[in-house]
């Protein structure tokens, strides 16, 4: 199987960017992380990798709204690289913070309106928990395979609001809402708290762009790689690996 | 032109920012009233109203969910309400205060092509159905703090944004060496100083010496370095301290107890040493695993977070994350801790003193600080504890910690002649002036109008750009030492780095915020994210270029010249010179008196009628009760290294003990940080409550799995005012405790740091002192092996036996259920160091060889309390027998004999845990120990109840549930 290339891109304030690249290289993959400015002065530095991730963090402190300034500069600076990207089959990821970044600059969406924001929680604040997925379809490349699994989310804007109604059903029907915060019960029902930690309408936890292949999740993939990062797991002593692997993997294997 | 962009939550949006404050409205006493909220921008640039709305669209506004009013200042636009006749209130970050989004924004608005002359952040709020003095109450107590904040009634009509003032350079120098004692008081009084006599003295004599009076930097340069913050002078003084044994005097104290511990251990360790350097640094380091080391330092804020919680607590964490930053060559922050003291955030306002903010904002505030900060440089905050107090309420408590990780060989830092000091991070600003010496006096009603220079807000990012960089050079190799500038300023860094050698500074290249800084303002200003680090010459263009890379100032402002002199210029004019020996040696010692007289044991005066209720007063009472709401803001798990956390359990909500973090994601090796503490024990005696702390803190690292003969302890010490010789009495029996349970524990203190004075002089009732509670926080930093043996506390098979380990004594003095129930007296729980040593030894190896399902410490509410949270955050009910418990040391004491369950159940007895093991390991779990230290106490149950007996006397038996509820209601917010 060939070795895709992943580059991170961090921006200061991002903090998830070693551990992403720990997961990645784990899965498979050379991952390498550079910063934003480096991209900048030199846009094409990218178009050697197949998989571009955005990690988690605050980039730019979140200052005005949270990944707003970072996606302004993919949206002002970057659009080539981005179109390249989505043209030649290669694959996003943004996590946490880098979906705030993905939904910002417009990438996941099929027009030039924004369809979509991921704005405050409904508690109004920062909160760090453990949640149930489910996947509700298999046109997402990083989530082939997957049922459910159980991934922390940490973050203080994370509730995803649509435009409209109308636009949440297209958004649904073109199988762009395919991770969504679940109570194990199976039920599509507008789930409260905690179960649905941040209030997202219709439970949305992820958000990929018509293809599939571009894709942002609030919840940490990065964070349950290894099986003693489960909050139980000195009660299951028969866990092996960890569920956000799976991500990672997928986006490897899709270039296997 | 100057420009207002205000922002509206969209129609059907919740109005969060309203939705929070109304929630702590109850607090103020208020009636109910009616609050619109909107976020605003001002712009200050020559745009037209149609860029503006483009600005706004692209950069400001989610128009999905949020709705703007746009105009220039002084609109009418931005005075309508719907009609509403509601009141308007404008809240501004005042001149010089950080305004982080602000600077963010500029940035934004340049990359979009409109770079705008300045830009400035407000939140503005319409208030409806309070009286105008209500509404003053509300912005004064809970829209602003005016410390940092500007309130402005109606609607804002200025033309533009300050910026700073041009500066006229003018020498100062203060004639000290003719001033009687009264002009030097008043000298160190208007030049805030915190000096005492005898200092102003010494330095009145040197100057006397030099023919010549001082500079006016000259003389802030000496308070600073001499300040109590920066020099411990109190601590590291001449103490002659009796007690019911006797005088000692020690020409040291902190050198001649807990250092001289460390110093002993070192020895004894000989070989196997594994201490790399400790009392020397930012922060303490030992070694962790073969290619690297641990750095550890735990800071108070105390001050500056009484006055403002939310920027004393957040530059709080931000400064001690720059310690390990600045700890050898610089170690990466790997996870935060916090330990916090507040009075009852039940308080009603009108027992709040003028001057004081009240307990529950303060506590929000210091929280927000810690959060922010902390979540944002990406480092877990995963381990701390909040006690309550009623007297902490002139002086609430911050400690913030940070452990950092180094490679070995980046372990010690020498700065060298001839290499240039350069500055790296934040920009000079007039924020923070006499931080150092204001940290060092007691607070005071007016505190807050006097200190408001000494309080600022910190940006978070800044400082993750610089630690970002400056690991990047340290690894490059391009710097021979890097300190942080905390206290003091450059004033401080740059004398500590050049002590031995000396250095030459020129002011007016430190970049600044804004105009009119004066040379001494850039000498000692407090502004923070700022790291100095000295660079060889032919290095410094490579460090600055990486700097810029990532959009990072770093400005060359000196030179190490090996004259031993401090040589300060301002463009090209010498405007101070101190002899380095004079600034680091010359100050007098403090000479003090101290004494303690214990007090005589006093029978426990009352018993119980209901356990069940007592042990549901106690999981409810502040100090025990779930502290949930503060963990779950705070980013326990970046980094990815999280093993155990600090809520633990079946729905992920129990207490753990201690947090396992596992540093290198390529190894199973695993760091363990824990804390002990516990003022109530100090009301009986400090050194009891010394001894406590420190086997609280390491049996809280023992039940994860921590190895025993590798936990590094901290100490912090923050006591009233010792001034007077019974505080500095009680603080000096506490050292000798900590010396000599470290050294019985072989448990080495690697840092330490203090606060005295803390105690609160209410001016405007008859001069009232309220003096904190003795407070002595221990902090530990344990290892594992690997992380795959660790334990968690919560109960995990039904069918398992339980242990309890460890003695239980007639120790009923300070513990919870007296405080529940208002008994007073009682014997305070000691600690005998060697059969602990030896229960830690043998339970490590039962955790090692995997015998162990749960491990619960006792600690707060003693056995009762631990069993219950065990089963609630194992979500599986118990059966317990307890009169198999032996109860050590009869009770002569009491007149009338006392309940010996009361004291199975409640003694906080040190030393002591809960263990569940499976049925096939009993055997070889119980084979370990002695008899006299392990008791089978019952079975974990498949039922929903946690049933406590002894004989046939059914003392508890509630639903773990309803337990669970009674821990989780008080602060639930």
């Amino acid at each position: 199987m060939a070795t895709p290339k992943a580059l991170i891109v961090r921006a200061p304030g991002t903090n998830c960017d070693e551990e992403t690249q720990f997961a990645f290289e784990l899965a498979g993959s050379a991952a390498k992380v550079i910063h934003i400015n480096r991209l900048l002065e030199n846009p094409v530095l990218g178009e050697d990798y197949q998989i571009l991730c955005i990690p988690g963090g605050f980039s730019y402190g979140d200052d005005i709204a949270a990944g707003r300034i970072f996606a302004n500069q993919f949206q002002l600076f970057l659009q080539d690289l981005i179109h390249d990207f989505k043209e030649r089959g290669k694959l996003v990821l943004g996590i946490c913070n880098g979906f705030q970044v993905l939904i910002k600059s417009g990438a996941l969406f099929g027009s030039t309106e924004p369809e979509a924001t991921l704005t405050w929680n409904e508690s109004g604040k920062y909160d760090d928990r453990w949640v149930d997925l489910s996947v509700t379809n298999e046109h997402c490349v990083f989530l082939k395979g997957l049922e459910t699994m159980y991934l922390p989310i940490a973050h203080a804007e994370g509730r995803f609001v649509p435009r409209s109604e109308e636009q949440l059903s297209r958004l649904q029907t073109a199988g762009q809402l395919p991770l969504r915060y679940s109570d194990g019960s199976g039920s599509d029902h507008q789930l409260g708290f905690p179960a649905n930690p941040n209030g997202s309408i219709a439970n949305v936890a992820g958000m990929c762009d018509p293809s599939g292949r571009l894709f942002g999740m609030m919840p940490h993939p990065e964070r349950f790689i290894d099986r003693t990062q489960h909050p139980h797991w000195t009660r299951k002593r028969d866990l092996v690996v960890g569920d956000g692997l799976a991500i990672f993997s997928n986006a490897v294997k899709y270039f296997g | 032109m100057l420009w207002e962009i205000d922002i509206y939550p969209a129609a059907g949006q919740p109005d969060l920012v309203a939705r929070s404050i109304a929630s702590d409205a109850p607090d103020l006493g208020l009636p109910d009233f009616h609050l619109k909220h909107a976020r605003g921008y001002l712009i200050e640039g020559g745009f037209s109203q149609d860029q503006v709305e483009e600005i706004a669209s692209r950069l400001f506004a989610d128009s999905i969910v949020e709705k703007t009013v746009i105009g220039q200042v002084g609109d009418r636009d931005f005075l309508a309400n719907n009609g509403d006749s509601a009141t308007l209130v404008h809240v501004l970050p005042k001149p010089g205060v950080t305004d982080a989004v602000a600077e963010s924004a500029s940035l934004a608005m340049t990359e979009l092509g409109f770079p705008p002359e300045a830009v400035r952040t407000f939140n503005k709020y319409w208030i409806s159905d309070l009286s105008d003095e209500e509404i003053d109450v509300l912005c004064e107590k809970l829209l602003a703090n005016e410390s940092i904040e500007e309130i402005r009634r109606g609607g804002l009509s200025m033309e533009q944004l300050g910026h700073g003032q041009a500066y006229d350079f003018v020498l100062q120098s203060v004639a000290i060496r003719n001033a009687s004692d009264e002009q030097l008081k008043e000298i160190n009084r208007a030049g805030q100083l915190s000096l005492n006599l005898v200092e102003l003295q010494t330095i009145q004599q040197h100057y006397r010496e030099l023919h010549r009076d001082p500079t006016d930097i000259e003389l802030e340069s000496i308070a600073q370095t001499w300040s109590e913050h920066c020099s411990h002078k109190t601590l590291a003084g001449r103490i002659d301290y009796t007690d019911e044994n006797g005088t000692m005097i020690f020409d040291n104290m902190l050198k001649e107890t807990i250092f001289q511990s460390t110093v002993d251990l070192q020895e004894e360790f000989g070989e196997a040493n594994w201490c790399v350097s400790v009392f020397k640094d930012n922060a303490g380091i030992v070694q962790f695993d073969d290619r690297f080391n641990i750095a550890f330092k735990v800071e108070t804020h105390n001050r500056p977070s009484a006055i403002e919680p939310y920027g004393g607590a957040n530059t709080g964490i931000g400064g001690v994350i720059r310690d390990t930053l600045g700890t050898g060559m610089g170690a990466k922050p790997i996870c935060n801790t916090d330990v916090f003291c507040f009075a009852d955030p039940n308080t009603s306002a009108d027992q709040v003193p003028d001057g004081v903010l009240h307990p529950r904002r303060v506590m929000k505030g210091v929280v927000s600080g810690v959060r922010d900060y902390g979540n944002r440089m990406g480092i877990p905050t995963v381990n701390g504890a909040i006690y309550f107090d009623d007297r902490y309420i002139g002086n609430p408590l911050v400690f913030c910690g940070n452990v950092g990780i180094l490679p070995k060989d980046k372990s010690f830092k020498a700065p060298r002649p001839g290499d240039m000091i350069v500055t790296i991070g934040g920009r000079t600003g007039r924020d923070g002036i006499h931080g150092a010496t204001f940290s060092s006096e007691t607070l005071n009603t007016d505190s807050e109008k006097l200190s408001g220079g000494a309080v600022q807000i910190g940006n978070a990012i800044t400082e993750k750009m610089v630690a970002d960089v400056l690991l990047q050079a340290r690894d490059l190799d391009l710097y021979t030492a890097v300190t942080d500038c905390g206290a003091g300023g450059f004033s401080s860094a740059v004398g500590e780095m050049g002590e031995e050698i000396g250095a030459e500074v020129w002011l007016e290249k430190a970049p600044l915020k804004y105009e009119g800084l004066t040379y001494t303002e850039i000498w000692i200003s407090e502004a923070q994210e700022r790291m100095v680090v000295s660079v060889p010459l032919d290095n410094v263009e490579r460090l600055i270029a990486l700097c810029e890379s990532e959009g990072v100032h770093a400005d060359v402002i000196g030179k190490f010249e090996p004259t031993g002199n401090l040589v300060l210029k301002y463009n090209g004019i010498q405007v101070g010179e101190v002899s380095m020996k004079f600034l680091h040696d010359g100050r007098p010692p403090v000479v003090r008196k101290a004494t303690y007289q214990p007090a005589a044991l006093q029978p426990l005066s009352k018993s119980s009628a209901d356990f069940s209720i007592d042990l549901q007063k106690i999981l409810s009472s502040l100090n025990v009760a779930s502290k949930e709401w503060v963990i779950r803001q705070y980013d326990h798990e970046v980094q990815a290294g999280s093993v155990i956390k600090p809520l633990v359990g079946v729905a992920n909500d129990g207490p753990s003990d201690a947090a396992v973090i596992r540093p290198r994601l390529d190894s199973r090796r695993g760091v363990v940080i824990a804390c002990g503490m516990n003022p109530y024990f100090g009301d009986f005696d400090t050194y009891h409550m010394a001894a406590s702390g420190i086997d609280e803190a390491l049996r809280n690292c023992v039940a994860v799995g921590a190895d025993p003969d590798r936990i590094a302890v901290l100490d912090n010490f923050c006591w009233g005012n010792t001034d007077r010789p019974e505080m500095l009495g009680s603080l000096t029996r506490a050292a000798l405790a900590c010396r000599d349970y470290a050294k019985a524990f072989k448990t080495p203190f690697i840092s330490g740091k203090d606060s005295l004075k803390n105690e609160f002089v209410d001016t405007r009732n008859q001069n009232q002192r309220i003096a904190i509670p003795a407070t002595l926080l221990i902090s530990a930093m344990g290892q594992v092996n690997s992380v795959d043996h660790c334990v968690s506390m919560d109960l995990k098979e039904s069918g398992s036996h339980l242990f309890q380990l460890g003695m239980t004594q007639n120790e009923m003095g300070g513990c919870h259920w007296s405080i529940v129930s208002g008994a007073s007296g009682g014997q305070v729980p000691r600690v005998d160091a060697k059969a602990a040593k030896w229960l830690y030894g043998k339970l490590h190896q039962a955790i090692e060889n995997q015998l162990v399902l749960a491990c619960h410490d006792l600690s707060e509410g003693g056995l009762a309390v631990c069993v219950a949270e065990m089963s609630f955050a194992g979500g599986l009910g118990a059966e317990i027998q307890i009169d198999g418990i032996e109860i050590k040391g009869e009770q002569s004491l009491d007149e009338e004999p006392v309940d010996l369950d009361l004291i199975r159940l409640f003694s906080e007895s040190n030393s002591r845990f809960v263990c569940e093991v499976a049925s096939e390991q009993v055997e070889a779990f119980v084979s370990l120990f002695d008899s006299g230290q392990i008791t089978e106490i019952g079975r974990v149950s498949s039922g929903k109840n946690l049933i406590i007996r002894s004989g046939d006397r059914e003392l508890v038996s509630t639903a773990f549930d309803e337990l669970k509820q009674a821990w989780q209601r008080p602060l639930d917010w």
